[in-house]
């Protein structure tokens, strides 16, 4: 409300798009709040994205870019947006898709349809990395043997080896990940309820991971999720809605529903939370662990052995508890699942999918 | 009081006990074969419940509860140098919980100081002075000028009734920062609030013009430490809002305890101590407190204050984790204690000094603020002030502020802004002005490698 509210008043006088002054308005922009029509907004929509690609040289011509999709609204919005103005701006990319199915049956695969279905559509090839060809084990059987709990941490870790595989696979150069505002802004928040400033100094960097094997970038870094959907509603975009089976309520966050507040009093507060965390004056000497690589997989890790050896080693020992919670001594263990669980009624996806 | 909270943990039954209460070392003794139901801590007491729903309910004694919150207090007063025996503390006092705390331990403090005045052979140390100051906000809350002129008589009052050495009391209206004609200043003021057309704007000027107020009472009379009695949960508070605001930037100077960029220095010695504490520690010691409605009740600050109370709730250490997440961010350099060459200062205190001194990357300094709320600007944000050099007042204005205060304080069009920059207290406009000449010095420093002459010979 506020100040947005007094400026869609003076908009709705008008009765016309306030961006072309020719068309009626079928829609108030969540970012801004002015009354526009379906083609304006396309256009904002499709320009801010394209200028932050290009503000923040996010690719290079020429280069092999890996879309990594789910199916979901947000990353189908990106394959649809990103080979659009691929054509339009002659980037010169050569795009893919990267699926990863985690065998979830009745969640991903039926995704997964939606993803082969954009294939056809956009005309973007299909990669799809399986946990059960690179691990020998899918979701469903993880989840069987070791329950609803701790279960997303083992997606998490695995998917984001597998994205790195897969991505290896296609050979590209680049993996983009349909991140939006609202996502990073909830990552600030959850930063800094947990007292995490490392991770704080980063999560609003656009690109991650350039010492790494394959960059990572954000697209829609400054896209509200609103507009996403919005785009994908006027658009009839094909894809896909359902929540993970094995992590229901998971957008029941507090920090997601309090962005969500905020949005509603004022639009501009997400793109506010994330200038803060790209303003936060964090010296650099903020240690960061030394990056090595797996003795037994060579995926880079910072210990001897990568986080999905080890979750994978207990797995095939039958012992799903190795390398959840803290390795130093058993006292810990109460105390850190403990941590966990406070934790993660605050943040809203815990699948895993807000590593960056 | 019965405790039923789940949040406690030990040495509390179903026995009805009066809050604030103490129990009798014997009282204790005799009941010692039961090991629960003593203070953990000096195990002698029996422990206080407040049935507040607090985690460390019913676990330490009256007395520990005291100790602990006042040794937060005194440690964050010692090492931060806030308070040494030649000062003259003005201590800024609402009425709220916080305040109330901390205009008493401030005057504990003092008579501690002035018993071991008297006790010393040589009287070399001399007893700091102590005042309080209460900010009158009738102007911007006509609807409660009858509880407003309560709450001034109700502060006299507690003022007068503290125990000497005596305190004075200084009771202003937050107009005055804007001239001394009282009517001509409340007229300024009213249509400077009127002209902000967000609410949450509207709030964060009236606070920001209630420091300027403390910051003139004290430089009027001759105090030189402020004493703000914000506590972790408000400051939690802060941290999210200002995060919110987009001042991610300025935050860590507003956090610290210490905060020297004004021109009296505001000291924060309640920092360490949670809002649960602060309104225990009333409880216990029968301090009265008053609060006014001042405060708007749907803006972002609301919002905010609200998603941290279900935070706490959650988890009743999440108001210290967020005020230590932000603690870690780099502080700026004024925020710790000038150094004076003051041979008055004892070596002790000289060496605790030291110890505690926060250290500051030297190369991240800014010489800008923000006229409206003192914020250091980022660079990004400063960036478009010298190309004002010709240009209105009001859009020098514009340009001086940080882009937090351009979009929820400043009116939006070229008139509004005018007008509203006419408004401002004369402080703020000379600060705009003052603005640019320390843009030029920040240049200077930008390209101070390459100057082959030393300051005033350039210029």
């Amino acid at each position: 409300m506020e100040a947005g509210e007094a400026k869609s008043k003076k908009a709705g006088g008008s009765r016309l798009c306030c961006i072309c002054n020719q068309r009626r308005p079928v829609l108030k922009r969540p970012k801004t709040l002015q009354q526009i029509c379906r083609e304006c907004f396309y256009e904002v929509f499709e320009e801010e994205i394209h200028q932050v690609i290009v503000g923040n040289r996010l690719f290079k011509s020429g280069e092999r870019v890996a879309i990594g999709a789910s199916g979901g609204k947000d990353s189908t919005v990106l394959a649809y947006v990103l080979s659009e103005l691929n054509r339009r701006h002659n980037y010169g990319l050569d795009l893919f898709l990267l699926s990863i199915d985690e065998g979830i049956t009745g969640y991903r695969d039926d995704s997964l349809e939606t993803v082969k279905r954009n294939e056809v559509q956009y005309g973007l090839p299909l990669q799809i990395v399986s946990y059960k060809d690179l691990y020998g084990w899918t979701m469903d059987e993880i989840v069987k043997m070791i329950g609803l709990k701790n279960n997303c941490t083992f997606c998490g870790v695995f998917r984001r080896q597998a994205l790195d595989r897969g991505a290896a696979l296609l050979k590209v150069d680049k993996l983009v990940t349909g991140h939006n505002a609202d996502d990073i802004a909830e990552t600030v928040l959850l930063n800094i309820l947990r007292g995490d400033i490392a991770r704080l100094s980063r999560c609003t960097s656009i690109t991650t991971g350039e010492d790494g094997p394959i960059p990572r970038c954000k697209p829609f870094k400054y896209t509200y999720e609103k507009e996403i959907v919005m785009y994908a509603y006027f658009k009839k975009l094909d894809y896909f809605s359902t929540e993970c089976i094995y992590s229901p309520n998971a957008y029941r966050g507090f920090a997601r529903e309090f962005i969500k507040d905020l949005e509603r009093l004022r639009p501009r507060a997400i793109l506010d939370i994330i200038k803060s965390g790209e303003d936060f004056r964090i010296a650099t000497t903020t240690k960061m662990p030394e990056q090595g690589t797996c003795e037994r997989c060579g995926y880079i890790s910072s210990q001897k052995w990568c986080k999905a050896c080890v979750l994978l080693e207990g797995l095939n020992r039958g012992l799903p508890k190795m390398g959840i919670g803290r390795p130093r001594g058993s006292g810990n263990d109460q105390k850190d699942t403990k941590a966990r669980s406070t934790a993660k009624s605050i943040e809203s996806k815990q699948c895993g999918s807000l590593e960056f | 009081m019965a405790c039923n909270s789940s949040g406690c943990e030990s040495g509390c039954y179903d026995r009805e006990k009066d809050d604030g209460s103490k129990i009798s070392v014997e009282d204790a003794v005799a009941g010692g074969g039961n090991q629960e139901s003593v203070c953990v801590k000096c195990k002698c007491n029996e422990p206080m419940t407040f049935g507040d729903g607090g985690s460390d309910d019913g676990r330490f004694c009256a007395e520990c509860f005291r100790n602990n919150v006042f040794g937060k207090f005194r440690l964050a007063v010692t090492s931060h140098a806030m308070i040494t025996p030649s000062d003259n503390v003005l201590v800024a006092f609402s009425g709220g919980s916080s305040s109330r705390v901390a205009l008493q331990f401030v005057h504990e403090l003092q008579i501690k100081a002035l018993k071991n005045y008297e006790a010393s052979r040589d009287r070399s140390l001399p007893v700091f002075g102590v005042g309080v100051a209460f900010v009158d906000e009738t102007a911007a809350f006509p609807a409660l000028s009858t509880e407003m002129v309560d709450a001034i008589e109700w502060v006299r009052s507690t003022v007068s009734s503290l125990s000497p050495p005596a305190k004075d009391l200084h009771v202003v209206p937050v107009e005055s920062v804007f001239g001394s004609d009282s009517l001509d200043a409340r007229d300024r003021l009213v249509k400077l609030l009127d002209s902000v057309p967000d609410d949450t704007g509207k709030e964060d000027l009236l606070l920001h013009l209630k420091m300027l107020t403390l910051q003139k009472i004290a430089s009027e009379n001759g105090y030189n430490r402020l004493v703000v009695g914000s506590c972790t949960s408000r400051i939690a508070s802060h941290v999210l809002s200002a995060t919110v605001k987009g001042r991610g930037y300025s935050l860590s100077a507003d956090i610290q305890h210490v905060d020297a960029r004004w021109k009296v220095p505001i000291v924060l010695p309640l920092r360490d101590c949670v809002r649960l504490e602060i309104t225990r520690l009333c409880l216990l010691d029968g301090l009265k407190t008053v609060e006014l409605a001042c405060r708007s009740q749907c803006g972002i600050n609301d919002l905010v204050s609200s998603f941290v109370a279900l935070l706490q709730e959650e988890n009743p250490s999440r108001e210290c984790t967020i005020v230590r997440t932000a603690a870690k961010l780099t502080p700026f350099y004024f925020n710790k204690i000038p150094e004076t060459d003051d041979s008055n200062v004892p070596m002790a205190t000289q060496r605790r000094l030291k110890r505690f001194n926060i250290k500051y990357d030297g190369s991240m300094t800014t010489e800008a603020f923000c006229p409206i709320c003192n914020g250091p600007l980022n660079r990004s944000d400063s960036s478009g002030l010298d190309t004002f050099e010709e240009c209105l007042e009001s859009d020098v204005l514009y340009a001086a502020c940080c882009s937090s205060c351009r979009f929820q304080i400043l009116p939006e069009d070229g008139s509004s802004l005018e007008q509203f920059s006419s408004y401002l207290p004369d402080h703020m406009i000379s600060q705009v002005k003052h603005q640019k000449v320390n843009s030029q010095a920040y240049l200077r420093e930008k390209i101070k490698d390459c100057l082959l002459l030393d300051d005033e010979e350039v210029v």
